[in-house]
């Protein structure tokens, strides 16, 4: 048979010497690439793709994942990624997939923005002992509101005066939509869990609400996409608010594509698909041609939910998108989701995903300047995601000008991932994107759930001290004050575009 | 029987009243003067019958999840839009994406349709979401079907080289259920993942039934319709893009 030329990328190695022969590697590796020879363990090394499951599992740490030594010759232009890609192309006549969102050394615009904090002339706050709030709300704000006293003199609403439906959250965090097909269920489980225990909300993705799901609806957002998998009228209305997707960040302006392998039968059922048939929810929604259209299919939301329901619109972040955002908010959404080029993803061609798109701290900036000139930043809330690593980011992601912000890879990361990106091949060993049952068995929903709860907890912490240092007392201070980020490192025009000044200045 | 007169009135009041009237008991309802309003059927779960005098607008039924609707008139675009379960019957023409998502219930056409009708239609079990049209089809047609019934069965007479029954493209992404067409399917207009096929004793059984409910709606009989063979498009792979990735 022909040898592949592609390099194997990843060496794994086991000390025989500290190897117990327990061949607990040989049942944790997803991708089969150890097996028992009758006295040892053997290594196909060319399957590893490096997400270290059977490393954490080794009792005695005998096993070690290395980059492979063997690359190719030197060359900045030809690196080891595009040589080894073209290879691949040779050999199949596919297009490179990945999961995981764009790891090229592309600047990071966050990791060139430091926070303000308070010295001498302001108070800071404390925040363990003082009030703080993060608690904000999703939704569109009406241009006033009426209000009267009651009779010990407090003020409430005005009796007939209706509010616009809201999303309550106990801090400026979601996550990100992850659909069952593309992660487990049992990932699923973890993300409720995590959601409820918090106070925030997760997102169904475009695969349907799995019974499993339903103690949880008041924490979940639901999810309709091209595809229109398991929309029927008690989808809509099962959870807090629904969600139109247009796009996704890492892979702007293409579609889903949820390979067979991952379509078992429960997959198949919530899908109402044929089992293990790809399932196919390609980018243009074919009723969506233009922002009238996407009025349209908003408002047939608001109808068959009564008006209850906040709509959000999730789209890409591309070139246009500050039109783009205002269009939506006219068209009546009540979310606009922005989904920023290094958003995560279980499968994208790299071609796509590695060169499509801005960066998200562009397009807050850029949407929340564009509504706030057209007077209609009170007509919806804006969610940042893609990219969003920690608290430190959330903090300047909402400074720029977001409402909250959604995160998914960071979320995955609490269940094991360590971002191997081979989540479209089905085999994730940690059990999150995978279908195999005997991989998602191992993900219990109630342990990781806690994980990822605190996870949440932590960074809910971390804005805390954020926003003491800064002396305000709440979320609601922070956003959009611009004044409070500095620029290093960047030219004026960036500068510019973000609305904030360098640093010294 | 209860009437509402739609003269003049917004999508959003005059959806409000049909709601109401449904949540009173009201099984029998008629909107008249019915001139393009949109999402008529939408958010109803009882199963009253809605006749519509004029014609409605887009999203006619979308998520529509157990009344009968019947429009007297042709009928505009987007029609059963993601439908659960029903019926939508059109005595006339009506527009495209027809069925988008539909996930169960009918949708009869007594004459022609457009572009990209039965796209993204669902079937599970039981759960078999059902389209006929009696005359014509535009491109597209069953575009990424993965389950349901299509029929097209060009009643006013169809040629395949000058008045084919149906666009190019028909059957193109499709994955899962039938489409049965009455005539001849020319095989350089259909997508790369489908197969023209003969019926099977079940096909026919199917067909028969689907027909019948069919021919009842608009006073047809289903033995004349029945004399012109019909052929049938399925999938021939269940990965038609099994081999586009390198993995
Ligand atoms: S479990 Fe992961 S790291 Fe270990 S051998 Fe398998 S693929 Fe490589
Ligand atoms: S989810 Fe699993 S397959 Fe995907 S990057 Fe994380 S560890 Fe790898």
């Amino acid at each position: 048979m022909f040898k592949s030329h592609v390099l194997p990328e990843y060496l794994a190695t086991i000390d025989t010497d500290k190897c117990i022969r327990c061949k607990r590697c040989i049942h944790n590796c997803g991708w089969g690439v150890y097996s028992w020879s009758g006295e040892r363990v053997l290594i196909d090394t060319q399957k590893c793709v490096k997400c270290l499951r059977c490393y954490h599992y080794c009792p005695v740490e005998a096993i070690e994942i290395e980059d492979s030594k063997t690359r190719y010759k030197d060359n900045s232009s030809w690196t080891y990624k595009n040589i080894r890609n073209i290879k691949k192309q040779a050999e199949t006549g596919g297009m490179p997939l990945s999961g995981m969102g764009c790891d090229l050394p592309l600047p990071i615009l966050f990791d060139n923005m430091l926070l303000d904090a308070c010295q001498v002339t302001n108070p800071s706050i404390d925040p363990l002992r003082e009030p703080m709030e993060l608690r904000t709300y999703l939704g569109k704000k009406p241009d006033k509101l009426e209000v009267e006293r009651t009779k010990d003199g407090k003020l409430k609403l005005k009796e007939g005066f209706k509010m616009t439906p809201q999303i309550k959250l106990d801090a400026p965090f979601m996550f990100s939509p992850m659909s069952f097909g593309s992660i487990s269920l049992n990932a699923q489980k973890v993300l409720a869990m995590a959601a409820k225990e918090c106070g925030i909300v997760m997102n169904t993705g475009e695969g349907s609400l799995h019974e499993d799901l339903l103690p949880y609806t008041d924490h979940v957002m639901v999810q309709v996409a091209s595809g229109r998998f398991g929309v029927n009228p008690d989808y809509l209305n099962a959870g807090v608010a629904c969600e139109i997707k247009i796009g996704q960040g890492a892979k702007p302006g293409i579609g889903g594509h949820l390979p067979g392998e991952k379509i078992p039968l429960q997959v198949a059922k919530t899908r109402m698909i044929p089992v293990g048939s790809d399932a196919l929810s390609p980018a243009p929604q074919h009723d969506i041609y233009s922002i009238e259209d996407l009025r349209q299919l908003i408002y047939a939301l608001k109808e068959a939910t009564e008006y209850k329901k906040p709509i959000s619109v999730k789209i890409a972040t591309v070139h246009n998108v500050a039109a783009i955002a205002s269009g939506i908010v006219r068209a009546g959404a009540d979310i606009v989701y922005l989904d920023g080029f290094r958003g995560g993803t279980g499968a994208a061609p790299n071609v796509i995903r590695d060169h499509m798109g801005i960066p998200i701290e562009h397009a807050i900036a850029a949407v929340d300047e564009r509504l706030r000139q057209e007077g209609i930043r009170n007509e919806a809330s804006v969610v940042a995601a893609g990219g969003i690593r920690s608290a430190g980011d959330a903090a300047k992601a909402i400074a720029l000008g977001a409402d909250a912000v959604a995160i998914g890879t960071a979320a995955l990361m609490t269940m094991g991932c360590t971002v191997c990106g081979k989540c479209y091949t089905g085999n994730c060993s940690w059990g999150i994107t995978t279908q195999r049952p005997e991989l998602t068995a191992r993900l219990d929903p109630e342990i990781f759930g806690e994980r990822l709860a605190n996870l949440i907890r932590s960074w809910k912490h971390e804005l805390m001290e954020v926003l003491g240092a800064l002396g305000v007392n709440s979320i609601e201070s922070l956003r959009g004050s611009r004044e409070r980020i500095r620029g290093i490192g960047l030219d004026t025009e960036t500068l510019d575009m973000l609305g904030i000044k360098a640093a010294g200045t | 029987m209860y009437n509402i007169d739609a003269k003049g009135m917004h999508f959003k009041e005059l959806n409000e009243q049909v709601r109401a009237a449904v949540k009173d008991g009201e099984d029998e309802i008629t909107l008249q003067n019915v001139n393009g309003q949109y999402y008529i059927g939408v958010g109803i779960r009882e199963k009253p019958t809605i006749t519509i005098e004029g014609v409605p607008g887009n999203d006619l039924a979308a998520f529509m999840d157990g009344p009968t609707l019947r429009v007297k008139s042709n009928a505009q675009d987007n029609i059963a839009n993601t439908m659960n379960s029903g019926k939508v019957i059109i005595e006339g023409h009506a527009g495209d994406v027809l069925g988008y998502g539909m996930r169960g219930g009918k949708l009869h056409i007594k004459g022609n349709v457009g572009y990209r009708v039965g796209i993204h239609m669902k079937g599970y079990k039981k759960q078999i979401p059902t389209i006929v049209a009696g005359g014509t089809a535009g491109d597209f047609f069953g575009e990424y079907m993965a389950g349901g019934v299509l029929i097209l069965l060009g009643l006013e007479g169809t040629d395949v080289k000058t008045n084919p029954i149906a666009g190019d493209y028909l059957g193109t992404g499709m994955h899962g259920g039938k489409i049965f067409v009455r005539g001849e399917i020319d095989p350089t207009r259909i997508g790369a993942e489908v197969g023209i096929l003969d019926l099977d004793e079940n096909d026919h059984k199917l067909l028969k039934k689907c027909l019948e409910d069919f021919c009842a709606d608009f006073d047809l009989s289903v033995d004349d319709i029945m004399k012109e063979p019909f052929k049938k498009l399925e999938p021939i792979t269940d990965r038609p893009y099994g081999n586009l990735y390198a993995y």
